[in-house]
């Protein structure tokens, strides 16, 4: 195989875990949030209300910069980053 | 100013700019003490940040196609994070959210989810290769990636639908801000704000636009955050109110139960009684109240219209690198989610600050006439956004003879809270600020959609840099009128047409962009079945139920883009399949835009 079909492999595998974080943070947990409601969550807020209101968001903050880092590195491996940029 | 190394200065700059507007704002307090009027006050928050914007706008001016359109592609990632934060905060997030929390609690918080989950797939699916890619505008990937003049004026098409759709609520909701802070009638108001906005990009383009709304970005999260402490320490809910809430979310529930939310229903004699565009509590804050399908059908929809809205997504082209692309969507993530995750704090404190009786502030269980004599019930009675009426003749008021407008939780509560008048001031800064930045935003989107790709590129390919430009400005002041005289008629609220335009853009381009980097088999008839029949499919969609029609699989007129998309993938697929495959040329550039590494597809000017 290519370096370049072995870098799209890659690429295409670290979509995939992304996709299904996100899938699990953004529709997964809410197919329950009925059953969630009664579960306690951070700070002393009802689980739901806190995936909501913070708990989702922040961790699809996170899920980007770890994304970024990942394809980073995949990147690099392959010899395919820029140079000499930020 | 701009010139030079001014790159290099940026957090200098700005933080200049952000000591000197705290310094403003405590100007204004003690002016506020020595006895300046309110209105003096509100008339200088809105003139004295309208002024910079205007001024950096004119620093930028720009003669160069490749600053106009991309920002020279030289903006740093936070900056870009901030300018796409304030980019994408329009009007509707600043005023409107946290009133839509406030009245419908979870079902609405949906909106919150799908405004921010959106962003893993700009992320992970493509702007890293649109920017990779080297193009201008939306229109230009789908244009040159399928090829064909046609392909690329369907994507023209369906980005001004959706953006039109959008930006007349925002010149709208600057003509609001600006006819209260200013005094002036909402007709004239509205062309004020929109010289405003076109003040910002009219010479620079999108470095103008980029540089106005990191500026914008600064004024409206200090506008947004300030409040929400001060009134939460005032209260004695807690210093940091995000991690401190929770027995004030429990509170409200105890009272909910208490004043029997969802058992009392007013006749609807009694509630035609209560002013158009007024609303009592009527759903639970905290507890589910929306079904699974109709709580992720508008979150999945809103995700999938972020990805495909164009005015976010051309804010990626201006950043160096592809690597700068990826991490710039991280942080415009973080600066919304500032934002985001404070308007729920927000409608905690607005609604236990109201209806707590054990709190000064409530006004729930006293007398009908004690509230009526309150100074800012007056104030906000008259300006039509609270409303009390004693249904059941007891003479005291009960939480469902309550009413007040979505926009009151933003713009009332400082004062209800007893917070100096500076902060109103500030509040209504800050909403311009939202709004102006989007609209410019939008106006831009679709201003160099149509001289770009419509005009140099399909009508007169020959056209020389200085005449392109003269075109793009021409059409940014006739777009942004039409957008201002339609916003006059004050025909469509704020909030139903920004989640319209969001249905509109996923049902016509999210597949045609997604299948454009990751399926090399998509091709050209592909793209024009996917563009045409999505956006004709999920218009049809939306004109059915609006006209009475039922719908079906619980898919409403706020999340039609699910059917469109449905469409617009499945002819996709099945029109490219039938077809032949794209040229080798074409699968090659393909090839080359999925590594970051190497020459952009289009040249630096195109």
């Amino acid at each position: 195989m290519s370096k370049q079909a072995q870098h799209w492999e890659k690429t295409r595998g670290l979509l995939i875990v992304t996709l299904a974080i996100w899938f699990v943070f953004s529709i997964g947990i809410f197919l329950f949030g009925a059953e969630m409601e009664s579960v306690g969550g951070p700070f002393g807020y009802p689980l739901t209300y806190w995936f909501t209101c913070q708990g989702s968001l922040g961790i699809f903050v996170i899920l980007i910069f770890w994304f970024a880092n990942r394809q980073e590195k995949i990147d690099e491996e392959f010899g395919f980053s820029e140079k000499g940029d930020d | 100013m701009i010139k030079g190394n001014f790159i290099d200065n940026l957090p200098k700059v700005y933080g200049i700019y952000t000591g000197g507007f705290l310094a403003f704002i405590i100007i204004m307090a003690i002016g506020e003490q020595m006895g300046m009027s309110a209105k003096a006050i509100g008339i200088a928050f809105v003139a004295f940040t309208v002024a910079i914007y205007a001024i950096i706008g004119y620093l930028s001016r720009t003669a160069q196609a490749d600053a106009y359109y991309v920002a020279g592609r030289q903006v740093p990632t936070v900056f870009n994070g901030m300018a796409t934060a304030a980019d994408w905060m329009s009007g509707a997030s600043f005023v409107a959210m946290a009133g839509g929390i406030y009245f419908k609690g979870y079902g609405y918080m949906a909106l919150l989810v799908g405004w921010t989950g959106g962003y893993v797939l700009v992320a992970s699916l493509l702007a890293p290769y649109l920017r990779k890619f080297g193009c201008y505008t939306v229109p230009d990937f789908i244009g040159t990636r399928y090829g064909g003049n046609l392909s690329r004026f369907l994507a023209v098409v369906v980005l001004t639908v959706a953006s039109f759709t959008y930006v007349t609520a925002q010149i709208n909701a600057t003509g609001t801000i600006a006819s209260v802070a200013l005094d002036i009638p909402f007709q004239y108001a509205v062309y004020v704000g929109l010289v405003s906005i076109l003040l910002c990009s009219m010479l620079g383009g999108m470095r103008g636009v980029t540089w106005t709304q990191v500026a914008q970005y600064i004024v409206l999260i200090i506008a947004y955050l300030l409040p929400v402490f001060w009134i939460s320490n005032k209260m004695g809910a807690g210093f940091f109110p995000h991690f401190m809430l929770a027995d004030e979310v429990a509170r409200i529930a105890d009272l909910e139960a208490q004043f029997g939310l969802g058992t009392v229903k007013n006749s609807a004699a009694d509630l035609a009684t209560v002013p158009k565009g007024l609303a009592g509590i009527t759903k639970a804050h905290s507890a589910v109240n929306a079904t699974p399908w109709a709580f992720i059908s508008l979150a999945l929809a809103m995700m999938m219209g972020t990805a495909s809205l164009p005015h976010v997504m051309m804010r990626y082209f201006t950043t160096p690198s592809v690597k700068a692309a990826r991490k710039s969507v991280g942080w415009s993530l973080f600066f919304i989610f500032l934002l985001y995750s404070s308007a729920p704090m927000l409608a905690t404190l607005s609604k236990l600050s109201l209806i707590d009786p054990n709190l000064a502030t409530g006004i729930i269980g006293k007398s009908i006439s004690e509230v009526q004599a309150i100074d800012w019930y007056q104030n906000w009675n008259q300006a039509n956004l609270m409303f009390v009426s004693d249904f059941n003749g007891n003479g005291t008021l009960e939480l469902n003879e309550f009413f007040m407008g979505g926009k009151a939780v933003v713009l009332a509560t400082p004062e209800i809270a007893g917070l100096p008048y500076v902060i109103s001031g500030l509040v209504a800064a800050g909403g311009m600020a939202a709004a102006m930045s989007t609209a410019d935003g939008l106006i831009l989107a679709i201003a160099n959609a149509l001289s770009h790709d419509l005009y140099y590129k399909i009508i007169d390919p020959k056209a020389e840099t200085a005449k392109r430009l003269v075109v793009a400005r021409v059409l940014l002041v006739v777009i942004g009128f039409a957008g201002a005289t339609i916003a006059a008629m004050e025909i469509q609220g704020i909030l139903g047409s920004v989640i319209w335009a969001f249905d509109f853009a996923m049902s016509g381009l999210f597949f045609p962009l997604v299948l454009g980097v990751w399926w090399k088999r998509a091709n050209r008839e592909g793209a024009i079945a996917g563009m045409a029949l999505g956006l004709a499919s999920g218009m049809g969609y939306l004109i059915w139920v609006r006209n009475g029609g039922s719908g079906f699989l619980g898919i409403t007129q706020l999340t039609f883009g699910i059917f469109g998309s449905a469409v617009s993938l499945v002819s996709m697929v099945v029109v490219s399949l039938i077809t032949s495959e794209p040229d080798a040329a074409t699968q090659k550039m393909v090839d080359e835009v999925r590594v970051p590494s190497g020459k952009s597809i289009l040249g630096k000017q195109h």
